[in-house]
């Protein structure tokens, strides 16, 4: 029964939506605000009727209800309850569920948070976002069905994916999907404008919560699913540049492209028509996305299960919002008029060039990703993009940026005075020289570039302390008068030192773990010590183990520092009999200075009976990469919670807040 | 004018990406299948061993350009599951057709290899063991099974990748056989 | 579709016990196997779904890092060695695309996007102040004038000594 409800629930859905996504628009075009007021209920509406539905499917998964064909392929009895909940996103149909749910819970959110935006704006914004749920709803009803039935149903399912059991990865697809589907409304937003033909600095005040929203949960999601990656597959790595990496880093690309230029709209009422396209583009990436992953026109190391049938049903949807979104555009931007003067150094400029240069990288990143389709389309050869590729691209646009945004928040609008600002970086800029230099000293082997990276970090991390001391005035006046100052500075001020400071300790922990990496391959039997970076690790042997669902072997190897014993590290080598797959489960000390990460297999030569194969790894630094992470995530989240934009605060009309320096 | 087109740019390269996904979502395309950069090049030079406590001769370039007839080649593995189902295949086109087959047996342990012969029968001329794989890599073999149809000069003609086992892969074969013959 | 399912079947069949680079494979040199390695980071495997050899567990992936070192023990220079596999596999087995007419627009693509991005940006900086400078464009209002000034005034102001 249960399935039917959900079933019965998605349809309605769908219904609704078609009425959200006609009467709001019409209403607002015709004046008639009854119509523009009913995209509050049936937004509303739209969300618990999706609730309902994703409810029944996950119940269906609780309970393991093998009727249900989406739970046979998804699920097995044997599963840790954790693991059963998360597989109601696991696959192509739930996680459509999923995606469709988010997308209806931002239009709700909309609907009943944003208080203080104009009804006809507001009407018409929940009417473009209902258009995507018509697609999606419709999508799911037609070609994906998560509910449908299988007769006789089987004993018991066939998925226990081992490698997909972990809180990581369970965790990794909401986080993801809430980020670049929350784009979702900020693209409504701007069609909205658009068929309204106007965007002024409150347009982009109301609009700011609601991509830093998907900013920061996108920024959570990749992280959890780098980290996830670096710890349960085993090679020590983090990011791949697959398809489908790419697929998610591109949307929070161009997202934080549009997270600055927003400011400029906001600030400055220029850059109207260049926020428009982010907004648009932001969202047709993250649609991109979830069109590589489902359509299998790409190879990939994690892609679903496909079907050609979808893929062009996707395409057609992509084409339909993209295309539209895009004419409508080249339409009526030049409506939106440009807006004020500024010289070629100044905060403007400034973040224009941030802009271009993620605008560029992210160019970098569709190319790289869709190019080998492209050639062989038309000349019918097979190549291939991979990491080689990426990085020798995709770095040079970072460097830059990286170093800019040291200078950014100490250039001023509309004209920035050079001069004094070199005056105040001197010191800065002599720090990292010295950072550098000291770094150089001590690494001989590094290659040049992680040398000048580190430097480079240091600048920016420096740099934006300075920028943050100057606002609060921190030596020059007395320190409780500093602190004052500080707790009356706006916090999304606070919000962008912290993302910025971020950013520095990403940069540490990407040319730390990659430039300064340190790695033993052996065979090893009991007794056998290895040596690597100042560590002495001793293996003493294997011990067999019995998990509720595995058979492990689990590696003994201690660790010792100075002749003194400081951990016990116990990586595994995991059999599921069931599923019929093994696992690698690293074990790892983490320092700040760096982890020790070792892993442990069977040899696949039999000369090597009686030994181990064992991979010892040191990765320099590497726990800033998820330190960084969290601080972009805790910055954009104290940059949400800023008394100026939370949603449905009254706007202050203050001339000042025009004086303040972005954020 | 120049803003106008500036403004429709990102339209226009709108279409022209759909377009290409549009085209990459033939269903006949493969995304994993790799084109043999063998096809109408000579036979590699290689020269294999007999598979061990089998009767069959081993496999080399050379005797395979002296054949002087049009001829296949399969490269298949005790291990590989597809091979089994194709191996009835094979067996029913040099029984019937009268084709010249030969192996290669790929990273397979001889002993496995001679049992498998030993179940499902021999229908190969010749088996060369390619215990290590790299005879495999000469070939540019992506996985088992795959075939190749040599000419009478000694030069591949045509590659096979997967299992032939639908009536359309056979004719495929055949036509292929056919084609090197008439060259000749 | 069924080639699909085909080279799956054939992945879980070639798939051994081994993970990555195996101890009996590493170079003794150094310098020639840290150039191992690194090559074996730029050729794909051609049975995997989206790996270097490097990482891979796969049969061939292994016998290609096996013959991969057996060239550099050989003497044979990057070059030569990564000619060896393009002729086996064609230009699919690099994962950093050679430099010929084909991918040209792959290598110097994003450069040439980020220069037009400058020029279309210089251009509209500079007609936009010259817009301002005829007239044409409005001119700072009283209050912004106000703003300006006091922008330029506090940054002189905040000026080092």
């Amino acid at each position: 029964m249960t399935p039917e409800i959900g079933q019965f629930a998605l349809t309605l859905a769908l219904a609704v939506a078609i009425v959200q996504s006609i009467l709001p628009i019409v209403g607002a075009s015709t004046g008639r605000v009854l119509w523009m007021e009913s995209a509050k209920t049936t937004a509303v509406l739209q969300v618990t009727l999706v609730a309902i539905a994703f409810g029944a499917l996950m119940r269906s998964f609780v309970v393991s209800d093998f009727t249900v064909r989406n739970v046979v392929e998804n699920s097995h009895s044997l599963k840790p309850m954790i693991f059963k909940v998360a597989g109601t996103w696991g696959s192509h149909e739930g996680s459509l569920v999923l995606w469709t749910f988010i997308l209806v819970l931002f239009g709700a959110g909309v609907a009943l948070l944003g208080r203080n935006i104009p009804v006809g704006l507001k009407a018409r914004t929940l009417s473009v976002q209902a258009w995507i749920s018509v697609g999606f709803l419709s999508f799911m009803l037609f070609t994906s069905n998560p509910f449908e039935r299988v007769f006789p149903p089987p004993l018991d399912g066939t998925d226990l994916n081992p490698l997909l059991q972990d809180i990581g990865l369970a965790m990794h697809p909401p986080l993801l999907y809430f980020g670049y589907v929350g784009f979702s409304i900020v693209f409504s937003f701007a069609v909205a404008a658009l068929i309204e033909g106007r965007v002024d600095p409150a347009w982009a005040r109301w609009v700011r919560p609601w991509t830093l929203t998907a900013w920061i949960s996108l920024t959570a999601g990749i992280a959890l699913g780098s980290w996830w990656a670096y710890y349960e597959l085993g090679w020590g790595g983090w990011w791949f540049w697959d398809p489908v990496e790419n697929a998610s880093f591109m949307p929070w690309l161009l997202g934080t492209a549009l997270l600055h230029s927003a400011i400029v709209t906001e600030k400055r009422d220029t850059f109207k028509s260049w926020t428009i396209l982010l907004a648009i583009l932001t969202f047709s990436l993250s649609l991109l996305g979830t069109f590589i992953v489902r359509s299998g026109i790409l190879t990939s190391v994690h892609a679903f299960a496909v079907d050609p049938a979808r893929g062009v049903y996707i395409l057609g949807l992509l084409g339909v919002t993209i295309v539209g979104s895009l004419t409508l555009y080249a339409w009526r931007a030049p409506q939106l008029g440009s807006g004020g003067v500024f010289r070629p150094i100044s905060r403007e400029a400034g973040l224009l060039l941030n802009n271009l240069l993620l605008a560029t990288a992210t160019a970098t990143v569709l190319f790289g990703t869709l190019y080998p389709l492209f050639v062989e389309a038309v000349t019918d050869e097979k190549i291939s993009v991979g990491p080689p590729y990426f990085n020798a691209t995709f770095i040079p646009f970072m460097l830059p940026l990286v170093i800019i945004m040291g200078i950014g928040p100490f250039l001023s609008w509309k004209r920035a005075d050079l001069p004094g600002i070199w005056q105040r970086l001197r010191l800065v800029f002599g720090i990292a020289i010295g950072v550098a230099g000291i770094v150089w000293y001590l690494q001989t082997d590094g290659p040049l570039l992680a040398v000048v990276s580190i430097g480079i970090a240091a600048w920016v991390f420096v740099a934006t302390l300075r920028e943050w001391a100057l606002r609060i005035k921190l030596f020059d006046l007395p320190l409780s008068q500093s602190l004052r100052r500080a707790r009356n500075l706006p916090r999304a001020a606070h919000g962008m030192t912290l993302a910025h400071l971020g950013v520095a300790m990403l940069v540490l922990g990407f040319v730390g773990s990659t430039a300064w990496k340190e790695e033993r391959v052996l065979f090893a039997e009991p007794g056998t010590t290895v040596e690597i970076a100042g560590f002495e690790v001793i293996f003493d042997g294997v011990e067999r183990l019995r998990g509720p669902n595995y058979i492990a072997q689990q590696g003994q190897l201690r660790v010792l520092k100075d002749g003194r014993e400081i951990t016990l590290l116990r990586p595994e080598r995991r059999n599921y009999p069931v599923a019929g797959t093994s696992t690698t489960e690293s074990a790892i000390r983490s320092t700040l200075r760096g982890d020790l990460y070792v892993t442990i297999s069977e040899p696949a030569t039999e000369k090597a009976s009686g030994q181990w194969n064992l991979r010892i790894l040191y990765e320099p630094l590497v726990n800033w990469i998820w330190i960084g992470a969290t601080m972009l995530v805790l910055g954009g989240s104290l940059s949400l919670s800023d008394r100026r934009l939370r949603v449905g605060a009254p706007s202050p009309k203050s001339r000042s807040s025009a004086l303040q320096p972005a954020e | 004018m120049m803003k106008k087109i500036l403004l429709a740019m990102p339209a226009l390269v709108a279409v022209v990406l759909g377009g290409f996904l549009f085209w990459g979502l033939n269903p006949d395309r493969d995304p994993n299948a790799i084109p043999s950069a063998l096809v109408s090049e000579p036979v590699p030079d290689f020269e294999l061993p007999p598979v061990e406590s089998t009767q069959t001769p081993g496999l080399s370039a050379a005797a395979l350009r002296s054949i002087g007839e049009p001829v296949l080649v399969n490269v298949f593995a005790s291990w590989c599951v597809p091979c089994r189902a194709e191996h009835a295949v094979l067996t029913r086109l040099v029984e019937q057709d009268g084709v010249r087959l030969m192996g290669i047996n790929y990273m397979d342990k001889p002993a496995d290899a001679a049992n498998w012969l030993e179940e499902l029968g021999n229908p190969y001329e010749r088996i060369g063991s390619d215990s290590e794989g790299r005879v495999g890599i000469e070939w540019g073999i992506s996985g088992v099974p795959e075939t190749f149809v040599i000419d009478a000069n000694g030069i591949v003609v045509y590659r096979y990748v997967g299992p032939i086992v639908t009536p359309e892969a056979q004719d495929e074969i055949r036509a292929a056989l056919a084609a090197a013959g008439g060259q000749s | 579709m069924k080639s699909w399912l085909y080279s799956l079947v054939l992945m879980l069949a070639a798939t051994t016990a081994a993970w990555a680079v195996e101890p009996d494979e590493l170079l003794d040199d150094p310098v020639l196997e840290s150039r191992a390695r690194e090559l074996s980071k730029q050729l794909r495997c051609v049975v995997c779904q989206n790996q270097d050899i490097d990482s891979s567990n796969a049969g061939v992936a292994r016998t290609m890092r096996t013959l991969l070192r057996e060239r550099l023990i050989a003497g044979e220079t990057n070059d030569e060695i990564i000619a060896f596999f393009v002729d086996r596999y064609g230009d699919f087995v690099l994962f950093r695309p050679r430099l010929k007419p084909a991918t040209y627009l792959l290598w110097f693509g994003p450069a040439v996007l980020f220069a037009v991005g400058i020029g279309v940006v210089f251009v509209t900086i500079r007609c936009r102040s010259r817009a301002v400078l005829d007239g044409t464009a409005d001119p700072l209002s009283p209050d912004e004038e106000r703003e300006f000034e006091a922008i330029f005034h506090e940054n002189e102001g905040r000026r080092d000594p």
